[in-house]
């Protein structure tokens, strides 16, 4: 685009970026202005007419105008070292990102935006806190938002490479099966029953909604009701969490690109294309919540420095790949580490019996604590109900935790494989990782009381990267240690002694 | 102990205690040869820390008694029962907790630099072994509460690049840990990497 500031490589936000601007604050006034409307037209239809349309005009014309003048006062330039962005219609900042810090360009089209061929990019140098360490274009042209992420990313990378040197996984349709195990499920169909209640009750019609709920399941008995009740829950459940992966995870891909980026690229109506860089890449964590894992299937994390989680993005950024069956998580593992064999081992070193112990010891006293309140108050109550209760809690609770916890113990190991240390613990939510041992910037090793007496010890390695700690839990103290030193030699190593 | 590494002068040598607890007991030194285990850093903290460990908890359990005691003073006497009741058991806690912890904590607490890493062992119930090479430490501050200041101590912090591999070393004579701040800044702005 050729303006006075172009011979100094200044460039503009692009000129659509008003009407997808327009079309959320439109959005807006529908969402806020409907049921306002609706809430004064109940006593006065003029009064609704006169107070909300033009206040929705002055907001559409408002945005117009300011989304005008904020695109003639916004420009952005990159040049051989540095990116600098100057905005602000009153206030005016100059914000420069030099450019080896930069460590993601994150593109991001929600469906107002992606209609009109533009994306948001937002050029971040992961220094997490400070605000100085990201800068924002909203919003540029498709093709100038590709163009930024390929010009800021590529370093070095030698011209004529091809665009895609590596196409590591793909959106598989049949995934999609996995999406409704998720804890999700019962969490969106309680969220719905809670959100029917709440809307009632901001209109008083809370008991009206539940005694038109009684009397239409009231021919089923209790026990129907319930069963009736909490199978629409599951089925608003399945359908939220199956309409959520596929919005967020349609059509993904995971790429290998020149100059040593891993891209992700998902998104049904928000689009998102998410670059990471392989120097930054620590690991990658295997993760398989119960409800996946028992449908043989894992996901695949990113262990990486200054990757922001959580954020402006509901689905952590450093997802590799969403739940898939476990035969490909490896091979994707594997082929983001770039190891032959896969970072998982099949078989990783067991830890000792003494581990199980603890854990049936901590599942018993997590069981103990509702059944005992119970019986306690139950006894001094006199109230029949909460002892029935108390014993149907200790018949279903103990079993449970009794097969957590053998479980947890079966999933404990840990094992080399190759460059990497890998360790392995949880049962409701199963996480193998497996970390660069020259990513490891640090050894603790902590023993409670009680693991000193069974010889038990947890070794943790720190890291620059992900949660900042990986740690090997209970693992016989002297394996431990010695297991520590070989992945992580020099460091534990020196001070080591034969006692 | 093979303390080669370490500076001399840094004072509180640790008698060659060569046991990893503090626990009484038989201890390790007892169980078969070839255990592998790690040694204990060489230095102790300064010996006015069980005092200080010692007034902080005091303090903390007068305030945390203060609130039922105070409270049922000014409440009728049927509740007073379930005031005076928890506050007499805060105050029995807090005893017990100033007369056992701190000399526990100081056969823990040791902390050593070698040449190449910081090493320290804290803890009491929950020991625990940090290890922190200088080629990956980032910063090291001192920092000096009320009662640290009154005591003529200080709390020296090491951190890596890691949001978790933060090693502390509390109870430090306070000219010993700006020296020992002084000392480390320097060794690991020798030291090349960029600690991530």
């Amino acid at each position: 685009m050729p303006t006075a500031d172009s011979e100094q490589g200044w460039r503009r936000l692009d000129a659509r970026t008003v009407r997808a601007s327009v079309v959320t604050v439109a959005g807006i006034c529908v969402a806020a202005g409907m049921p306002t409307a609706l809430g004064i037209a109940s006593s006065s239809v003029f009064w609704a007419l006169v107070t909300v349309l033009p206040a929705s005009v002055a907001a559409l014309v408002a945005a117009v105008v300011v989304e005008h003048v904020r695109l003639r006062r916004t420009r952005y330039r990159v040049t051989a070292d540095r990116v600098e962005l100057v905005q602000g219609i009153v206030v005016r900042s100059r914000r420069s990102v030099s450019r080896d810090r930069i460590r993601t360009v994150d593109l991001t089209a929600g469906p107002q935006v992606r209609i009109f061929g533009i994306v948001t990019v937002k050029i971040d140098t992961g220094e997490g806190g400070s605000a100085g360490g990201s800068v924002s274009l909203y919003a540029v042209a498709r093709e100038e938002g590709e163009r930024l992420r390929a010009e800021l990313l590529d370093r070095g990378g030698g011209a004529g490479e091809p665009v895609t040197d590596g196409r590591l996984a793909t959106f598989d349709p049949g995934c999609v099966r996995y999406a409704p195990l998720s804890i999700l499920t019962p969490a969106l169909g309680a969220g719905a029953y809670g959100a029917v209640l709440q809307v009632a009750q901001w209109f008083d019609l809370q008991a009206g909604v539940i005694g038109w709920t009684v009397g239409l399941l009231g021919g089923l008995g209790l026990v129907g009701a319930l069963a009736v009740v909490v199978a629409a829950g599951v089925a608003i459940g399945v359908v939220g969490s199956l309409a959520l992966f596929v919005e967020m995870w349609w059509n993904f891909r995971l790429d290998r690109e020149p100059g040593g980026t891993l891209r992700v690229r998902r998104g049904l109506v928000t689009v998102r294309s998410i670059s990471l860089e392989e120097q930054r890449l620590r690991g990658v964590e295997l993760v398989e919540p119960l409800g996946v894992r028992t449908a043989g299937a894992a996901r695949v994390d990113a262990v990486a420095t200054g990757l922001r989680s959580g954020g402006d993005d509901k689905a952590d950024r450093k997802t590799l790949l969403p739940a898939a069956p476990r035969g490909e998580a490896h091979r994707v593992a594997a082929a983001v580490l770039r190891e032959r064999t896969g970072p998982m081992p099949a078989a990783l070193t067991p830890h000792p019996r003494a581990a199980r112990g603890r854990r049936i010891r901590w599942a018993l006293a997590g069981a103990a604590v509702p059944v005992l309140t119970l019986t306690a108050l139950g006894g001094l109550l006199s109230s029949a109900v909460l002892l029935h209760l108390a014993w149907i809690g200790a018949a279903l609770g103990v079993p449970i935790a009794l097969a957590l916890a053998v479980d947890a113990y079966r999933n404990l190991g840990h094992g080399l494989s190759g460059d990497h240390l890998v360790a392995r613990h949880g049962s409701v939510r199963r996480s193998t990782v497996a970390l660069q041992r020259r990513g490891v910037i640090g050894l603790n090793a902590r023993q409670s009381l009680f693991q000193r007496r069974r010889g038990l010890m947890t070794i943790t390695a720190t890291t620059a990267a992900g949660s900042g700690a990986y740690s090997v839990h209970d693992v016989g103290a002297a394996e431990g240690l010695a297991f520590a030193d070989e992945a992580v030699p020099g460091l534990f190593g020196p001070l080591l002694e034969r006692g | 102990m093979g303390n080669s590494g370490s500076e001399p002068g840094y004072g509180e040598p640790g008698d060659s205690e060569p046991g990893d607890s503090g626990q009484g007991g038989s201890g390790p030194r007892d169980s078969g040869p070839g255990q592998l285990r790690l040694r204990p850093p060489v230095h102790r903290v300064h010996r006015t820390a069980v005092t200080w460990w010692r007034a902080r908890i005091l303090l903390a359990g007068a305030a945390a008694v203060a609130v039922p005691a105070v409270t049922a003073l000014l409440l009728p006497d049927v509740v007073r029962p379930w005031l005076v009741v928890p506050a007499v058991g805060l105050a029995v806690v807090t005893v017990v907790a100033a007369v056992g912890m701190p000399p526990w904590w100081y056969r823990v607490h040791r902390w050593e630099v070698t040449g190449d890493a910081v090493y320290t062992r804290t803890g009491a119930l929950w020991q625990e072994w940090r290890v922190a090479p200088m080629s990956r430490i980032q910063t090291v501050d001192s920092d000096r509460g009320p009662l640290e200041q009154f005591f003529g101590l200080a709390t020296v912090t090491v951190t890596t690049a890691s949001a978790r591999g933060a090693l502390r070393i509390p109870g430090l004579d306070h000219a010993l840990a700006a020296e020992l701040v002084h000392e480390l800044t320097e060794t690991t702005q020798a030291t090349p990497g960029d600690a991530t």
